[in-house]
């Protein structure tokens, strides 16, 4: 085969999984979307701030440690102990129940059966809110992020590809084991909402507000439910990129990322984020790899929407979207 | 108390019609006009005039330009930074090759060149709608910015890749550059903002605006009593535009004097200006004021009390800042979903009926 | 109550206006300890904020008078860089740092126009070093240009003075600054016979598979990096993926801190960037920090930056800056200078090996000059390597002189550019 069929293949490849971890954003938001008809702004923020929060409760860092030295003149940072991950996640995730719990509690019991565009400004304050606690809490500067997850061009994918072809392929095997993370996720999140009462009541939700509540649902206890699975894959996704780039703000900048393959996929569908994902990441690392010589690079940013946009011409509701019925 | 009225007596169209149906209202308009116009050039200094107002009165604008797409017409737009960003390299190109051509015609052109690219990115509007238009004004707001960095020509092949706007003046008053007197800014952005307000008023309650309105309400429905959906979805985005537009060439003329695409006109730029529209009230022009008052105001002065007055470190105070924005953003909207200007509307029906509210 | 807030509001920005009546040098910070780019602004603001400190703790100030620090939060934003120019400027501003090149290119004309000194130290606009165009735009002791022009002469001296047939990739940031080096590179590469190969990565730069898979299949002999935030570690991270020798990776010096390596762990072990000020605290002026800045429970943040890139970075702005100060008392005659004062001591500012070791930081800078037509320095950097395993950097060259000539002809070319394009009559003021 011609060097340039294996380069192409080689950035066809990487696109699948960077697309996998473009999805992992996504599933957070068409989670919600699905089961409250929200927009969450908020979703590239909580990414950043449980992320942020798994690294502080791993280092042992004392929360707020700035404003406590400020008001009372100390100087402690950290409680001196490095808790390894098996218990800092579950407790990461614990603090991302409490806060969906806390969100529900707060803002979205008053917002009840507002139009979309203002729960969609309600998650821009919850993202401004959570932006400033989240330093304040942790601190603005670079955290690294190590849950055990190795790095690195993965030598298996290079070798069979090389014995294959005579050219070695780069994976990275983090990419590597966010395509095993995605598939466990969507894996879990489909039998639960299939086989689990509450996953079932969740579906009800998704599909019709009242008609839940009428057969007796509570409609909080969901929207509380799925805040907390919408924490937990923000969790995950700032773990994943968090491995990649250290905490620090910009990770909250990932959810630009997954809007196309939103779009792309349909607002409502979780197979629809996955598909979108992966197109938009084929899609953008051969139209770089095909177009660099003649237009330059750096045309990842607006060509995924560009691509979101012609097939948005055809299927107006996204790849998965729930066909649109107008009737007057 | 304030509203003194009794009855309703109006007797033709015109006086039904009116922008300010109450006579109270149109004195305090022409008290605001009268401060604006007369006593704040003369009482405010120089960082009021530069930091706060001017920014201020560049975003009512943009602001009354989104409101006109999103709160009007029904289209929600992600692109409006990269649309400013259109006019303001316009304005560097109008102007830097036509030296002699009046600045106040270069921000018009310029607003008139944002029109026709805001009508060619508005066009996959006719086929998809809600969020998923989005995607088609962020694909022209990354789209846009990276045409801007990657070509030479829109920056003039200098070396720096920034464009910064020469000195210009008009009837012997240097409008432009850096030795601009801030007077001479101030009252640019104010007869721009006062006659983009008024242009906005007269569009939206005249037959444009309620085609626009139609759209917005239900674009099927509309379409079946006549209004031609092709016409109504791009004029507005050719309006729109047009305000964008001459916003983002007076926040690169007048106001910062030195740009680059991505950090002047970046996506968060797209974001404020919406966020601006819907906190203060979708479809309305004094929401346009109150939204960017809001955003852009209320930083200040909160950094100004917390940091000038309270003595706090500037990051804390920051960090909070934008925690309380959050925050507001949240009480406001529980308070009164549909924004600021819905709030005003409310409390002035009070007013109206106090003392005696049956 | 709201009435009484906003009087108070009112009245505290008009007090801004009033002229200092106190006898102090104001120095104002504008910091950016928040925002996508806090990582890089906070040990930078640490820094400066820890040496000012320190001369009003240890000799009460410059010429017997304090030194007043206002510290103003732009978040690496121009529009609220431009807010704080204007609170500060009626205050008798000594000098401005923005650490950032948008809110520079703000500032250049306002500051001309209103005669504030304007430091920008290795960012900001190059041809600034011009300083017959840009009389109150400094920018020693080294630039973009030299720092593109010190990285081909290590490279040099690696090759036996010869670059021929060699591929060399520049990676970089998608902005106006990362376009800042492309210039000078390829006169670089026409002059030595080397390929440059560009590669842009797109603002914030989190995603760079497609350019690393480039690099890969490239196959260059080095790669130069101009990134900012978190581009410089996500980078870092997909070099170390491809395996690409971390030692023939080069960052300038803004992509060499410890933000930039330590999140990506061992595989950062060997990654050189440039630097044209010292690193680590094996200076006798950390003494002084600690007893009298950090044993007094004055450092600035969270005091955890000492020692760091950017900190050393931060600090020696805040020396040049000081010494200018003490240069420009001594021109004027009195303690209590004015900013057209200080402009005139930044103009005679002229650092020598003896003074760095008087200061207690021997060897942490190049010597060099300011003179009316030169306001860039020197241009020569040194060469840092991170060690994963203690954490720290550790210079590996001595002083490399960049190539002046060639870079002298591209700044007259772009000032002489800026200069008619804003009716600017070269000239010593």
């Amino acid at each position: 085969m011609s060097d340039n069929v294996l380069f192409a293949m080689e950035a066809a490849l990487n696109g699948v999984t960077v697309g996998i971890m473009y999805s992992l954003v996504a599933l957070g938001f068409v989670l919600i979307f699905k089961a409250s008809g929200i927009f969450n702004f908020a979703q590239g923020v909580m990414a950043l701030f449980a992320a942020l929060t798994l690294v502080g409760l791993q280092n042992g860092q004392i929360p707020f440690a700035p404003i406590i030295n400020a008001a009372f003149g100390t100087s402690i940072h950290n409680f001196g102990w490095n808790l390894p991950s098996v218990v800092a996640i579950p407790l990461t995730v614990l603090v991302m129940i409490g806060m969906a719990w806390l969100i529900e509690r707060i803002v979205l019991k008053h917002l009840v059966n507002q139009e979309p565009i203002i729960l969609f400004m309600a998650t821009i304050g919850l993202a401004f809110f959570l932006e400033g606690l989240g330093d304040i809490m942790w601190g603005a500067e670079v955290k690294r992020l190590d849950v055990g997850i190795p790095q690195g061009m993965s030598s298996w994918v290079d070798e069979t590809t090389y014995n294959l072809f005579g050219y070695g392929f780069f994976i990275d095997t983090l990419s590597l084991y966010a395509l095993g993370i995605a598939a466990v996720l969507v894996t879990g999140l489909v039998l639960f909402s299939q086989y689990t009462k509450q996953g079932r009541a969740l579906r009800a939700v998704a599909d019709d507000h009242q008609a839940a509540l009428s057969v007796g649902i509570s409609l909080r206890f969901i929207w509380v439910l799925t805040w907390s699975i919408a924490g937990i894959v923000a969790l995950v996704a700032g773990i994943m990129w968090g491995s990649k780039s250290g905490v620090q703000f910009s990770l909250s900048l990932i959810a630009l990322k997954a809007l196309p393959v939103l779009i792309l996929g349909g607002f409502t569908s979780i197979p629809g984020a996955i598909v979108g994902g992966l197109l938009i990441g084929v899609g953008e690392k051969l139209f770089d790899f095909l177009m660099q010589p003649v237009i330059g690079g750096a045309t990842e940013n607006w060509f995924a929407y560009m691509l979101a946009l012609v097939f948005l011409l055809f299927r107006p509701q996204g790849l998965f979207g729930e066909r649109i019925i107008e009737r007057v | 108390m304030l509203y003194r009225e009794a009855g309703d007596f109006k007797t033709s169209y015109a006086s039904d019609n009116q922008t300010f149906p109450i006579r109270f209202d149109r004195y305090a308009y022409w008290v605001v006009m009268a401060v604006a116009f007369l006593v704040l050039p003369m009482v405010m200094n120089d960082y009021w005039a530069n930091s706060i107002v001017v920014p201020f009165m560049i975003y009512v604008i943009a602001a009354l330009g989104l409101n006109i797409l999103i709160g009007y017409t029904g289209l929600l737009s992600l692109g409006t930074a990269a649309f400013m960003a259109v006019g303001a390299y316009a304005t560097f190109k109008l102007t830097t090759a036509f030296p002699a051509m009046p600045i106040y015609l270069v921000f018009l052109l310029s607003g008139l060149v944002t029109s026709a690219v805001g009508v060619l990115f508005g066009l996959p509007s006719l086929k998809i709608k809600g969020f998923y238009l989005a995607v088609a004004t962020l694909a022209a707001q990354f789209f846009l910015i990276w045409l801007f960095t990657r070509y030479g020509w829109f920056f003039n092949y200098s070396s720096t890749g920034q464009i910064s706007m020469p000195e210009r003046s008009m009837f012997g008053v240097t409008i432009t550059g850096a030795t601009a007197s801030s007077t001479a800014v101030y009252f640019t952005c104010l007869i721009f903002t006062v006659a983009m307000a008024w242009l906005a008023r007269n569009l939206t309650r005249g037959q444009m605006g309620r085609t626009w309105m139609a759209i917005r309400d239900m674009d099927i429905a509309a379409e079946i009593i006549g209004v031609n959906p092709l016409i109504a979805k791009l004029s507005s985005f050719a309006v729109s535009s047009f305000f964008v537009g001459v916003a983002g060439a007076l926040m690169f003329g007048v106001y910062l004097g030195a740009v680059e695409a991505g950090e002047a006109f970046g996506i968060n730029k797209s974001f404020l200006v919406l966020f601006m529209v819907i906190i203060g009230g979708l479809g309305s022009i004094l929401g346009s004021f109150l939204g960017a008052a809001f955003l852009v105001v209320l930083p200040v002065l909160l950094k100004i009390l917390l940091v000038d007055n309270l003595g706090w470190p500037a990051d804390l105070a920051r960090h909070l800042e934008i925690m309380i924005i959050g925050a507001l953003i949240i009480v406001v909207l529980i308070a009164e979903p549909h924004g600021m200007a819905a709030l005003w509307r409310t409390i002035k029906d009070k007013l109206r009926l106090w003392p005696f509210p049956h | 109550m709201k009435m009484t807030t906003f009087a108070a509001l009112l009245a505290a920005t008009t007090g801004l206006a009033a002229p200092a009546v106190a006898q102090d040098l104001h120095f104002p910070m504008l910091n950016y300890r928040t925002g996508p780019f806090a990582p890089g602004g906070i040990p930078f603001a640490d820094g400066y904020q820890d040496y000012l400190t320190l001369i009003n703790q240890r000799d009460g100030g410059i010429g017997g008078l304090p030194i007043r620090m206002s510290e103003c939060e732009t978040a690496y934003n121009t529009e609220r860089g431009v807010e704080c120019y204007e609170s500060i400027r009626g205050d008798n501003p000594l000098i401005l740092q923005p650490l950032s090149t948008g809110i520079t290119y703000q500032l250049i004309p306002r500051v001309t126009a209103d005669g504030v000194p304007l430091h920008t130290m290795g960012y900001g606009r190059t041809s600034a070093m011009e300083g017959e165009t840009f009389p109150w735009v400094f920018n020693y002791p080294a630039n973009y240009w030299d720092g593109a022009s010190v990285a081909i002469n290590y490279l040099l001296s690696q090759n036996g003075d010869s670059l021929d047939g060699k591929k060399i990739v520049l990676l970089y940031h998608n902005s106006a600054y990362g376009r800042e080096p492309i210039p000078t590179l390829e006169s670089l590469a026409a002059s030595n016979g080397f390929e440059l190969v560009l590669i842009p990565v797109d603002s914030p730069g989190q995603e760079q598979s497609s350019q690393w898979l480039q690099i890969r299949r490239e196959r260059p002999d080095y790669v130069i990096m101009w990134g900012w935030g978190v581009m410089n570690a996500v980078a870092i991270q997909e070099a170390a993926n491809i395996r690409f020798p971390m030692d023939h990776f080069i960052g300038i010096w803004w992509s060499g801190s410890e933000n930039d390596v330590v999140p990506v762990g061992a595989g950062a072990d060997g990654y050189t960037a440039l630097t044209f000020h010292g690193v680590g605290r094996d200076y006798p002026l950390y003494d002084d920090i600690q007893t009298y800045v950090v044993d007094r429970g004055m450092a600035a943040g969270n005091g955890d930056q000492i020692g760091s890139a950017v900190y050393s970075r931060g600090l020696y702005a805040a020396m040049l800056a000081v010494e200018a100060a003490r240069t420009a008392q001594e021109l004027a005659g009195h303690a209590q200078i004015n900013a057209a004062e200080m402009r005139a001591g930044m103009e005679a500012l002229s650092i020598t090996e003896e003074r760095l070791a008087e200061l207690g930081l021997p060897n942490f800078s190049a010597p060099f000059d300011v003179n009316c037509q030169n306001h860039g320095g020197g241009g020569a950097a040194m060469m840092q390597q991170w060690d994963a395993d203690t954490q720290t950097w550790s210079l590996i060259t001595d002083w490399i002189q960049s190539d002046r000539t060639l870079i002298g002809e591209l700044a007259t070319a772009d000032a002489a550019a800026y200069a008619t394009e804003n009716n600017i009559t070269p000239g010593c003021l």
